[in-house]
């Protein structure tokens, strides 16, 4: 009985520490992500053509195929 | 066959004259191919050789002052001809309002995207030159399918077929395919329904005008199975699969993945290797439905009543693939089915658990990626004119202002092939095909030759009073290893043809 409370406790304590470090992991991946979206956004608005709805607007194309 | 058939395709690209939104389309796709021609093609350019103008004696009344003339002098012309053939086999043309590429004929997955991709670079140069031209507005050319207020623009394949497997056959184990393959091939789109009018993203730029079954339309009462029979080649024993429900992709990895499993379908169906029947009940509407849920959670009911997601319907054509594979060709099966099938089943098994790992691959993913993105920062709605930009501009093929390009160049989406081997692709032709011959005529003897098509080259030589027609019947002949060493040692188009009549 004793190293049977014993066991799931052990397990318990693995998986507290190996939940430590991903979370920070994660933390750390999500603000690199997050730089890393901005980023590409970022460059991107640099790019759009300006008056978005004037442009979607007049995009008009004929049938084609 | 495996991976590996006769095959090609033929985009149609979106057209935009900067600033002039009313501009004439044909004149604008007219000035885009002449500009590219007028540059690039050496001496007298060779016509299209159309099949009803067959009688050599037509042929000879072509006027060609007229194909030498500057482009804005053709305005006020027969639009619709401006048609040239390339030194990469390709051909290069108006059709209805846009300019289109047709890839010269391969035998290989990865050749179609490297012709396909060459012909983006095609499309970029000539855009490009005709803006050269005194006078010229700046044109903009977009890989897309809709402009999203009812116009629908093609992205066809051709697959080489054996003329002895029933139609029937390829109806009946093809639709179900083409109903879910958009789950990785889809190009997305922001809006529902032709017009557009509706809100949120679908997976496919084309679903929405997909009408009827089966059918010989392409403008108009689109069918998920076109029945156009133009095989350009043996009639007796070929037909040329005309397909035209897919989207214009500008992910390499789509359109590998796009034209290879279909290859590989057909080679079951012609093997008579599929005995389920995968039948779909509507497949119009299931086609539709497919698409309209990019959450891909809606399930399609089959004739059986089994009800099957896209993703899982196209795992049981997988599975069937494998063991098809296996079957036929065990170990010694070829790299490129080895690698379309281990992609493929990749691609699938992500799809299922997490869609968005695709973001580096699949067209739609990309851009749904881009604009969540765009939502979460700016908080847009569906409905917000930046999202249809964002879908619009995605397919923009300029380097600079094209978001697929900014998104390759950012390293956020992988590739098959690299500039160089693109850029190669832009005049030389394949090596397996007779578009080999065709591509290395033009390239060596532009001057005497008078027109040119899938099937044949037509030389008009000095001092001979006819015209010489070179039939290219078989797509298999030709090749660099029949025709190869011919060429190099003929230094004349008369050497060539005496050489080839003996």
């Amino acid at each position: 009985m004793a190293q049977e409370q014993k066991q799931p406790r052990k397990s318990d304590d693995t998986e507290e520490t190996t939940q430590v470090a991903p979370e920070s992991d994660v933390a750390e991946r999500k603000d690199a992500m997050d730089d890393d979206v901005d980023a590409i956004l970022d460059e991107i608005d640099e790019v759009l053509e300006s008056n978005a709805e004037d442009f979607v607007k007049s995009f008009i194309q004929k049938g084609g195929e | 066959m495996s991976v590996r058939r006769v095959m090609g395709t033929e985009i149609e690209y979106g057209i935009s004259v900067q600033g002039q939104p009313t501009a004439n389309p044909m004149v604008a796709s007219s000035q885009v191919v002449n500009a590219y021609a007028s540059a690039t093609v050496r001496a007298r350019r060779a016509r299209w050789d159309f099949e009803e103008e067959s009688p050599l004696r037509d042929a000879r009344g072509f006027d060609m002052a007229r194909q030498v003339a500057d482009p804005s002098q053709l305005t006020d012309e027969d639009l619709g001809l401006a048609n040239v053939i390339l030194t990469n086999g390709a051909r290069l043309y108006v059709d209805h309002a846009h300019p289109e590429y047709s890839t010269p004929e391969v035998i290989t997955p990865l050749d179609i995207v490297r012709w396909d991709k060459a012909g983006e670079q095609v499309m970029l140069d000539a855009a490009r030159l005709a803006h050269q031209l005194p006078g010229s507005p700046s044109i903009a050319l977009y890989k897309n399918n809709t402009d999203n207020k009812g116009a629908s623009y093609g992205a066809h394949e051709n697959y080489l077929m054996r003329r002895s497997t029933p139609f029937a056959d390829i109806v009946r184990h093809l639709t179900p395919f083409f109903v879910s393959r958009q789950v990785f091939c889809g190009a997305g789109r922001v809006g529902k329904g032709q017009d557009g009018r509706g809100t949120g993203f679908q997976i496919s730029q084309r679903a929405d005008f997909f009408e009827v079954e089966v059918g010989l339309e392409t403008t108009l009462k689109r069918p998920i199975i076109n029945t156009r029979d133009e095989p350009h080649a043996d009639p007796e024993k070929y037909r040329r699969l005309h397909v035209i429900i897919g989207d214009a992709n500008l992910s390499e990895i789509a359109t590998y993945l796009k034209v290879g499993t279909t290859s590989l379908v057909l080679a079951m169906i012609e093997d008579r290797f599929i005995s389920p029947d995968l039948t779909v009940r509507t497949p119009v509407a299931a086609l539709r439905a497919v698409s309209h849920d990019p959450g891909l959670a809606h399930q399609v009911t089959l004739t059986d009543g089994r009800t099957l997601t896209g993703i899982q319907l196209q795992m049981e054509y997988l599975d069937l693939a494998k063991k098809y594979v296996e079957d036929r060709y065990g170990a010694d099966a070829d790299a490129q089915t080895i690698d379309v099938l281990a992609r493929w089943e990749d691609v699938l098994n992500r799809l299922e658990t997490d869609p968005m790992s695709l973001s580096d691959q699949l067209d739609w993913v990309a851009k749904l990626k881009l604009i969540e993105q765009y939502r979460s920062r700016d908080g847009l709605d569906w409905d917000d004119a930046k999202l249809q930009l964002i879908d619009l501009q995605y397919s923009d093929i300029r380097p600079d202002k094209g978001l697929y390009h900014r998104l390759v160049k950012a390293g956020r989406i992988q590739r098959l092939l690299t500039d160089g081997e693109v850029d190669a692709a832009m005049t030389n032709p394949p090596e397996e095909t007779r578009a080999y011959f065709r591509g290395r005529c033009l390239e060596k003897y532009a001057p005497d030759i008078a027109a040119a098509s899938w099937d044949s080259v037509i030389f008009d030589l000095p001092g001979r009073e006819s015209l010489q027609r070179v039939p290219t019947i078989d797509p298999l002949r030709g090749s660099k290893a029949h025709v190869g060493e011919l060429i190099d040692n003929c230094e004349t188009a008369e050497a060539l043809v005496r050489a080839l009549s003996r």
